[in-house]
């Protein structure tokens, strides 16, 4: 276990402290007091493990390859933007444009999340990228989906607000979204049909979901009581008639 | 069956008595104008886009393309084209695609300036006797260099100098992504790149390992659809760029049809097989300056500190917009005008948005000299650069480089038809279809590509040595050395250009 104390540093310095202890062989790595340094994790590629204890900045685990990254409070926006694999769990909420173009790895939130979440992920049969929200989230979610898995859990039931907000899967053409409870149609983009998973879809909902439990201390069964709605896009090419040829 | 009430634009037809039923062109031709009816080849005129594939491979100069003859009553406000696509729209209620920069007949204000050249007071130099320079650096450069004297007596730069990408011209080829091109169009452009020392572009469709050989001559781009983009991706090249817009479509997004979109397409995107790839109008983790700063010291902070460029399309306001992209850190701004091809816009969009690449550069020149800040970045200019005089007067308005895309493919066979949002494109070059693509051989095209880029070489060395200057350095902003014909005072003003006879 290497500490670094990040007080007062610049992201610049922090970061390269970050790769120094990396290059030097250390697998876990313990930020301390972080308060919204930018960019920490960017473009690491090592299976390291790395905890943040403080608020992290924006962009964090931008274009990450493979780290394990936990942090223990809120964090910011653009999480995970072109994330390729690794984690990133966060225990308190997060902001907004998580996951942005996402194509591997996976995103573990416990609390809410903001706007346009999960927009533009894409995966194929080697890799896909997975998002767990166990709030709620803000407009926008999944837009442009074109690959990857979205679940989004809504676990706080006294929450008066909506699970999601307006748009969820706007221009949707791949992938697949799960939301526990009910989805209200008026939310959904026209690129959206809503379904009840069927039992494979419950396989790969219940594997997702696993790993959450596993690293947030929560209760699969729990969790699992509360059934679910898929959301899968109706076309692959849902501008595909907006064109005159 | 309902004839479509758009007339067809051109007339295909075949000369009986010269044809020998040879078939080729209907093997040639990607749209299926021709086909095989018993005893002679069938025309459907409708589906012809003049490309002149067809007669560039008929034996017997029996093809001929016309524009349709029969046109609608002439008419100075109603164009052709107006009263075509309100037919199509009519018949599909669907936006009008279109390829290539726009064809419209604004005024061409390249074609309005003169550059100066000695005579008898100041000697002109002869470039094929004497060194010119046309080496160029792209990115930020010091605003003050320190140098200073080793112990050997050797002078030594003390100054850290930014990253910078070093051309042996001042000229690289545009972004074309793989999907819009085909793979061997890329490696047309990857092989010229490296043997005239200079930079293809991988556009937003990721890097295919073909080309992997070609890295140290190949800029990588970041989209909005964040296609192909990984950390090798991003350290592959030598710098990265950030796509805000192009010029021929300027604020609108990307959406490369499913048509285009096969197995290798798909994987290197990673989206299904026939979809259309979406690229999103905004990138929606850019709203404002400060984000964009964002972006370039994420990418920054991932490629330990590659040059990042900026391409924004030529709108109104570009010189304020140019500057803060220069303040949010960018090594290179990339200027697209109007003009600037594409594989696939709405026709409306590209005849009707942006401004010309000539204004934007010297708008954003001006801006940059005005706020200090001209030495922070490069500009790149492109959107219509037909040769090496238009590279030249770009340069002087004040470019550091211009960057081609239309020029380079022309060398591959491209006629300019316009059709490349299709997919058929009989050359194999905005097409995926492998009995298309097949057609160029990357070795043979490479070939006329760098025959194009050696050409241009010697004439920008002989305007250099008319103008008396042998390094391409001393023209850059060198706006002294244009003369305007026939534009209005304003126009003059804003170019920073006298007029001619003064
Ligand atoms: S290529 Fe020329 S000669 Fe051959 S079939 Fe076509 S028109 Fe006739
Ligand atoms: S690339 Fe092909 S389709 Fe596009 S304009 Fe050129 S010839 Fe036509």
């Amino acid at each position: 276990m290497f500490e670094i104390d990040a007080k007062g540093s610049y992201y610049r310095d922090l970061n390269n402290k970050v790769r120094d202890a990396i290059s030097k062989g250390e697998k876990e790595i313990t930020l301390k007091n972080i308060n919204g340094q930018y960019y920490i994790g960017d473009g690491l590629r090592e299976k390291v493990s790395i905890i943040i204890e403080g608020v992290p900045g924006n962009d964090l685990a931008a274009f990450m390859d493979g780290p394990t990254i936990r942090i223990k409070s809120n964090a910011q926006d653009n999480i995970g933007n072109t994330m390729n694999s690794g984690k990133v769990i966060i225990e308190g909420n997060a902001g907004d444009v998580l996951g942005y173009g996402m194509r591997g790895g996976k995103l573990h939130v416990r609390g809410d999340v903001g706007y346009r979440v999960g927009i533009h992920m894409k995966g194929d049969k080697k890799q896909a990228p997975t998002i767990v929200v166990g709030g709620t989230a803000g407009d926008f979610f999944g837009e442009y989906m074109a690959g990857g898995l979205l679940i989004l859990l809504g676990l706080d039931e006294n929450d008066p607000r909506p699970i999601v907000g307006d748009y969820l899967g706007t221009g949707m053409h791949g992938g697949m979204i799960f939301i526990r409870g009910e989805v209200d149609e008026k939310l959904c983009g026209a690129e959206v049909g809503i379904m009840d998973p069927d039992a494979d879809d419950l396989k790969v909902l219940k594997a997702a979901l696993t790993d959450y439990c596993n690293d947030l201390g929560l209760n699969l069964d729990e969790i699992m009581k509360k059934s679910f709605k898929k959301l899968i896009p109706v076309s692959l090419r849902p501008y595909g008639n907006l064109y005159a040829y | 069956m309902f004839k479509s009430l758009a007339p067809p634009e051109y007339l295909a037809t075949i000369d009986r008595e010269k044809c020998i039923r040879c078939k080729r062109c209907i093997q040639n031709c990607g749209w299926g104008v021709y086909s095989w009816g018993g005893d002679k080849i069938l025309i459907n005129t409708s589906k012809c886009v003049k490309c002149l594939r067809c007669y560039h491979y008929c034996p017997e100069e029996a093809i001929e393309i016309k524009d349709n003859p029969t046109k609608f009553k002439n008419n100075a406000y109603w164009s052709f084209h107006h009263i075509r696509n309100i037919k199509r729209q009519a018949e599909t209620g669907g936006i009008p695609l279109t390829g290539m920069g726009s064809d419209q007949n604004y005024p061409i204000l390249f074609d309005n300036l003169m550059i100066d050249a000695c005579q008898v007071t100041n000697p002109s130099i002869d470039p094929l006797r004497e060194p010119m320079e046309l080496r160029t650096y792209l990115g930020k450069k010091p605003s003050s260099v320190k140098i200073e004297k080793g112990k050997d007596g050797k002078l030594k730069l003390q100054t850290k100098m930014p990253p910078q990408i070093k051309l042996d011209l001042p000229i690289i080829f545009s972004p074309m992504s793989f999907g819009s091109i085909s793979l061997n169009a890329q490696k047309v452009l990857a092989m010229a790149a490296k043997e005239c020392g200079t930079v293809m572009n991988t556009g937003e469709g990721g890097l295919h390992e073909d080309l992997f050989p070609y890295k140290s001559n190949i800029m990588v781009q970041v989209a909005s659809g964040r296609f192909g983009v990984n950390p090798d991706y991003l350290n592959a090249g030598v710098a990265v760029e950030i796509k805000i817009g192009q010029g021929a479509k300027p604020g609108i997004g990307g959406h490369l049809p499913g048509e285009k979109i096969p197995l290798e397409v798909a994987k290197t995107r990673m989206i299904p097989v026939g979809t259309d790839a979406i690229s999103p109008a905004p990138q929606h983790d850019i709203y404002s300056i400060e984000d964009l700063r964002q972006l370039i010291y994420a990418i920054k902070e991932a490629t330990n500190y590659k040059p990042v460029s900026v391409k924004i399309a030529a709108v109104h306001n570009v010189a304020a917009i140019a500057s803060g992209i220069v303040r949010a850190g960018a090594d290179i701004v990339y200027l697209d005008g109007f003009r600037g091809g594409t594989g696939a816009a709405p026709s409306i969009i590209r005849d009707h948005l942006g401004i010309p690449i000539e204004h934007a550069i010297a708008a954003v020149d001006d801006r940059l000299r005005q706020e200090g800040i001209r030495n922070e970045a490069s500009i790149v200019a492109a959107g219509g650069i037909r040769s090496s005089a238009d590279a030249a007067k770009a340069i002087a308005l004040g470019a550091d480089a211009c960057a081609i895309a239309t020029s380079a493919l022309i060398t591959m066979g491209c006629t300019t038809c316009g059709k490349c949002y299709t997919g058929n494109c009989s050359w194999g070059i905005t097409t995926q279809r492998p009995e298309l693509t097949a057609r160029l051989d990357p070795e043979v095209y490479a070939e006329r590509l760098i025959n194009l880029l050696h050409a241009w070489t010697h004439e920008l060395k002989e305007i250099l040595g008319a103008l008396g200057i042998n390094s391409i350095d001393s023209l850059r902003g060198n706006r002294e050395r244009l003369r305007g014909i026939g534009l209005d005072t304003q126009t003059l003003d804003i170019l920073g250009v006298k007029p001619a006879g003064r």
